[in-house]
Parts: structure tokens; sequence; C-alpha cells
């Protein structure tokens, strides 16, 4: 068993979005779980309070209901608007989202290519201008980049959710500088949306000073979803106290970690002839 | 009349309302999670029981998948 910090980091640092606080800084996807029993099973292995979902057409063939589920969990719901790639679609949807589930948080995702699922600027800008402005409460899915973070921000969005590498890729972090930067510059929320492939990607994340990290794939397509789910939750929770901890700067050389003076006299004698 | 539900054409009756198209199709009552658009616009729960329903309407009923991000 490891040795537990002296108080929960999640008593004493709760998540704050828009005014109301989660004690996970892990965020859970719902897509790609093999079944509704895994991703139930795996919403207990991380603790999240809080989960995605998607609108679709209604599928009659569709089993168990995921809202459901859910609520059965005990998650709070923040649905998305996967899959769109325009302001206005977005805009539509979340309103659609809004009478489905009766929230108005949105995480706003506008899509602009299909293969790398990267986000338009500017129709992911415009729409969270709108939508703010119709009273939504406003997590946009953005790019790396830091002056789009920026502007996010300054239109009244709740977070900003930039990717650490394109959406289930699995490869971490590609650029820790932008993050860096971003965690300088925005003083909403920070939260890591994509990339994550294990939970060291997710504490690097929490490390570089993100308030929380989304994670799906990574968990979902994992071969023990369950495990993974826990081992993302631990990434999360050790990277945020490291953060609050302060590492030790990178050396090019060694730094003794054990004093010199005080050693022995280990020189042979000079008589001391074999 | 015809009306178009979810991209397929339905037959239902000429004064239909929102709320009595999902009982043809079996989802009433009205439950959380689902969502209703006609002709590209948001039709709030509040107004389905009064929202009548004009020949060749397009309606997007809609509900939760597993997804995301």
């Amino acid at each position: 068993m490891a040795i537990e910090p002296r108080v929960s980091p999640a008593v004493v640092d709760p998540l704050e979005i828009a005014g109301r606080t989660f004690a996970s800084r892990l965020i859970l996807g719902t897509g790609g779980f093999p079944s509704l029993d895994s991703l139930a099973e795996a919403i207990r292995a991380s603790q999240a309070e809080l989960v995605t979902v998607a609108l679709r057409r209604i599928d009659p063939s569709q089993r168990g209901s995921l809202v459901d589920v859910l609520d059965d969990a005990g998650v709070s719901l923040l649905p998305n608007t996967a899959g769109c790639s325009t302001a206005r679609d977005a805009i539509l949807t979340a309103r659609l989202a809004r009478e489905a589930f009766e929230t108005d948080w949105i995480k706003l995702e506008v899509i602009g290519d299909e293969r790398t699922l990267l986000p338009d600027a500017p129709e992911l800008l415009a729409a969270a201008e709108s939508l703010v402005a119709e009273g939504f409460v406003v997590l946009p899915y953005t790019n790396d980049d830091p002056v789009l973070a920026r502007r996010l921000e300054d239109v009244g969005c709740a977070a900003v959710m930039p990717l650490g590498s394109p959406i289930g890729s699995g490869m971490g972090i590609r650029n820790t500088y932008n993050l860096s930067i971003m965690r300088e510059w925005v003083s909403v929320a920070l939260i890591l949306d994509a990339g994550v492939g294990t939970a060291s990607d997710a504490a690097l994340a929490m490390e570089l000073g993100c308030d929380a990290v989304l994670c799906a794939s990574a968990i979902a397509r994992a071969q023990d979803p369950v495990a993974m789910a826990h081992a993302v939750r631990m990434g999360v929770e050790a990277g945020r106290l490291a953060r609050g901890a302060g590492r030790i700067p990178r050396r090019l050389y060694a730094e003794p970690s054990t004093p010199g003076e005080g050693m022995p006299d280990l020189a042979p004698r000079d008589d001391d002839a074999r | 009349m015809i009306v178009h539900l979810n991209g397929e054409p339905l037959r239902v009756e000429d004064d239909a309302t929102v709320t009595a198209l999902l009982e043809r199709v079996n989802l009433g009552p009205p439950r959380r999670g689902i969502a209703v658009a006609v002709d590209a616009e948001v039709v709030p729960r509040a107004d389905w029981d009064e929202h009548a329903l004009s020949e060749g309407a397009r309606i997007d009923l809609l509900s939760a998948i597993q997804g995301g991000a």
C-alpha cells in the first residue's frame, strides 16, 4: 500500500470551474468503452465526477440507457458537440444538449479536419462567443496555442481545454512548452483534453500546471480499462501533488546528495606493501 | 401527412404534435436525455405538447451516446 499524503489533495485542493467544485481532477470521456458495464466500472475506478456524452439520432436498437447508467454512477454530465465542423452546427447541438440534459455546461468541439480532428480556430472562437452570450458555461477543446487560449478566455469561456496531441492518438503531450505558456497566461481552468496514452502523460500534464485532465481513449481502449482508469487517476493525483511540491531544477551535471566532508581516510599506507 | 423523422419518412396524423410523434415511436412520456429539433430549430421540452408538425417537417430526435473527448 502506498503512503498516503497527510491530507487527501482533493480535500484541500478541489477543482473549480464556473463556481462549481469537484474533488476529482480527472474528467472521463465515455467514447470507446466496449460496453455500458465496463464504462460504469471504469467510472468507479477513475473516481471521476464529470463525464462527457455526445448527442446523436436515437437508435431504436440501442440497448440500455447511457443516461441511466451515468445517473446511477452519480456523475454530472458534460455534453459535447463532437462531430460538429461549423460554429452553426455546434451552437445548435449545444442548445439541443441543454434541452436533453438540463445543463448549460457544454464541451465545445468544432473540428476543422477529419484526419487529425484538430480544432477549427475561427469557428471555435465564434461559437464560444455566441454560446457564452446565450448563457452557456463553455469549455472549449482547443489547439495547444497560447494566443487562442487567451482569446477563448477573453470571450468568457469557463475553462480552456488544449490538446496534448490528436484525439485518440495516445501521443502524449507534444508541446510541453506551449502548455507551460498557457498556464502562465490563462487564469480559468486549464484542462488537458486529448492525447493521453497512459498514466504518465496525465501526470506530466498536471506537473506542467494543468488543473485537470480529460481522458477517454487511453482508458476505454486499454486492454484493461478499469485498471487504466485507476492508473490515470493516480497519475493525475501524483502530478498535482508534484506540481505543488515543486520539482528540482534540471542540471547538466550531477549534484551530490551526500556531503563530501567527513569522509574517512581510506587511502593505503605508504608502507602497506602487498 | 408525411414527416421525416431522423431522415426516414413517417406517416402521422395531420394535427400531430411533437408529443404525439414521440408516442407514435414509443418514446413517450418525455424523459430526460432526449432532445428534439424541427427543421433545424430546437423545440424546448415545454413546447412539445403544443408544437404542431407540418407536412414535410424534418424532425431530429436525439439522445445521449457514448462520445468524447
